[in-house]
């Protein structure tokens, strides 16, 4: 008989389903006195370093409507480009910076607002630079595994023009649905489940 | 940064294995009607792990309060306690190597023993336990165990079909090393027939991956006179190593 591998397989996933609140923001939904804050609420302070700007991000449907009880979560580097993680092996990146966030979309308008600085630019595999993005996570009731995607920013168009994972996009027309329009300090962002303009979600 | 355990090795920095999506429940589910609004149906753009990927958050123990990691007093009033068969849920985050996880942030929420949220959108009539929340989290030890204490949760009915029930169920949301761990998943329980004939549940093609989201009874765990006790590990991809890697910008 031959060895064995001897791997176990990554746990299935299951839904976040509808009260994903309870577990992830409880003082969002009402449960207050058990956590002080809900995690990832706040991501910037006076100290952070970089360009503060918000990101407005909806999640629509197949029919267009925008989910009322998704979750998002960002995951971004810092003003250099550096993580604030153990696997950043380049550098510290900024303490005041710790580069995640959570945000549950609005009850009544769908709207998921971050406050968060713009990111420096992050090396590919083979050291190319990636165009300045961040890392986006989405659950929600009905979506039985989280999608994983990125958003990028309209006015890099220049870092967007070489960016290696975007270059990577075979029907170009959907390259925009990844790219972030700026509207002041604002970048507006709308994740489409579905349809023509379903948001490309990777495989990473 | 060093690791939070003080260790002088290096952190681990290598991409994740790729993720098996076929032992995952697929996008589009029609069992389970919300996914057929709300799955992608386009081809999944693939690429190896980049840093953006690789890298993730670490939480620290710090961040903890005492009754985190117990739901039968973290809502309750001072002196009482939530009603229900009370239970201790222990196990280990381990990686696809079977290496365990130190370090990581594992939040879970549930419904009461009636099988009712305390949220505004459950209407279920079932009551509220006004000394139950609903929600807890902590982080895994240096062998990536975890433990925490809680009441078995209520199965209850959902508007899918006419008459869907859930099983019972702690739903688990956990952290690994890097953002592409990130995983949400829900725990059963041994012996309850409604695993079956559940559409969420049933969504996931293989049996095997079914039982692996199945707690068992861990009768060495519980405390005579107080709790039982169940044991649910949970797995997360596992890391390739660098040795043989080409190098990083920088690194």
């Amino acid at each position: 008989m031959r060895q064995s591998l001897d791997r176990l397989r990554e746990s299935p996933s299951q839904t976040a389903g509808p009260y994903v609140h309870i577990g992830l923001t409880p003082n969002f939904c009402g449960i207050g006195g058990v956590y002080a804050t809900d995690l990832g609420a706040t991501m910037v302070n006076d100290k952070t370093r970089g360009e503060r700007i918000g990101l407005k991000i909806r999640v629509l449907d197949g029919t267009g409507t925008p989910l009322k009880d998704a979750l998002i979560e960002i995951w971004q580097a810092d003003a250099d480009g550096l993580h604030n993680s153990p696997a950043e092996l380049r550098g510290a990146a900024d303490p005041n910076f710790f580069g995640w966030g959570r945000c549950p979309t609005d009850m009544d308008t769908g709207v998921c607002a971050f406050e968060t600085i713009k990111p420096g630019r992050v090396p590919f595999r083979d050291g190319r630079l990636m165009a300045p993005h961040i890392t986006l996570w989405i659950v929600a009731r009905g979506i039985n595994l989280g999608l994983h995607t990125r958003l990028y920013f309209s006015d890099e168009e220049k870092a967007n023009g070489e960016d290696p994972i975007l270059a990577r996009i075979e029907h170009r027309v959907r390259v925009p649905t990844l790219i972030a329009e700026r509207q002041g300090g604002t970048y507006v962002f709308d994740i489409h489940l579905q349809g023509e303009k379903e948001t490309v979600f990777f495989d990473s | 940064m060093p690791s939070e355990s003080g260790s002088n090795r290096r952190p681990e920095s290598g991409a994740f294995f790729q993720r098996d999506r076929t032992w995952h429940p697929p996008a589009l589910t029609p069992g389970y009607k919300s996914s057929v609004l709300r799955s992608p149906q386009k081809a999944l753009l693939s690429f190896d792990n980049t840093l953006s990927e690789i890298a993730g958050p670490v939480f620290g123990h710090a961040m903890l309060g005492e009754l985190d990691n117990d739901l039968i007093h973290n809502f309750a009033r001072p002196g009482e306690s939530a009603i229900g068969e009370r239970i201790i849920v222990h196990g280990r985050v381990l990686d696809e190597r079977g290496v365990g996880v130190p370090g990581v942030l594992i939040e879970f929420w549930q419904a009461n023993a009636g099988g009712r949220y305390r949220h505004k959108k459950d209407g279920y009539l079932a009551p509220l336990d006004p000394n139950f929340g609903g929600c807890g989290r902590t982080i895994t030890g240096e062998d990536g165990g975890y433990a925490f204490r809680t009441v078995k949760p209520g199965p209850y009915p959902w508007p899918n079909g006419p008459n869907d029930w859930r099983p019972a169920h702690i739903h688990f949301s956990v952290f690994g090393h890097g953002f592409a761990q990130r995983l949400i998943t829900q725990m059963y329980f041994e012996g309850d027939p409604l695993i079956w004939k559940c559409p969420i549940v049933r969504g996931i093609a293989d049996k095997a991956a079914i039982e692996a989201l199945t707690a068992i009874l861990d009768k060495q765990a519980t405390v005579p006179m107080d709790a039982l006790a169940y044991k649910f590990d949970i797995v997360l991809r596992g890391r390739r190593s660098s040795l043989f890697e080409n190098r990083l910008e920088g690194n």
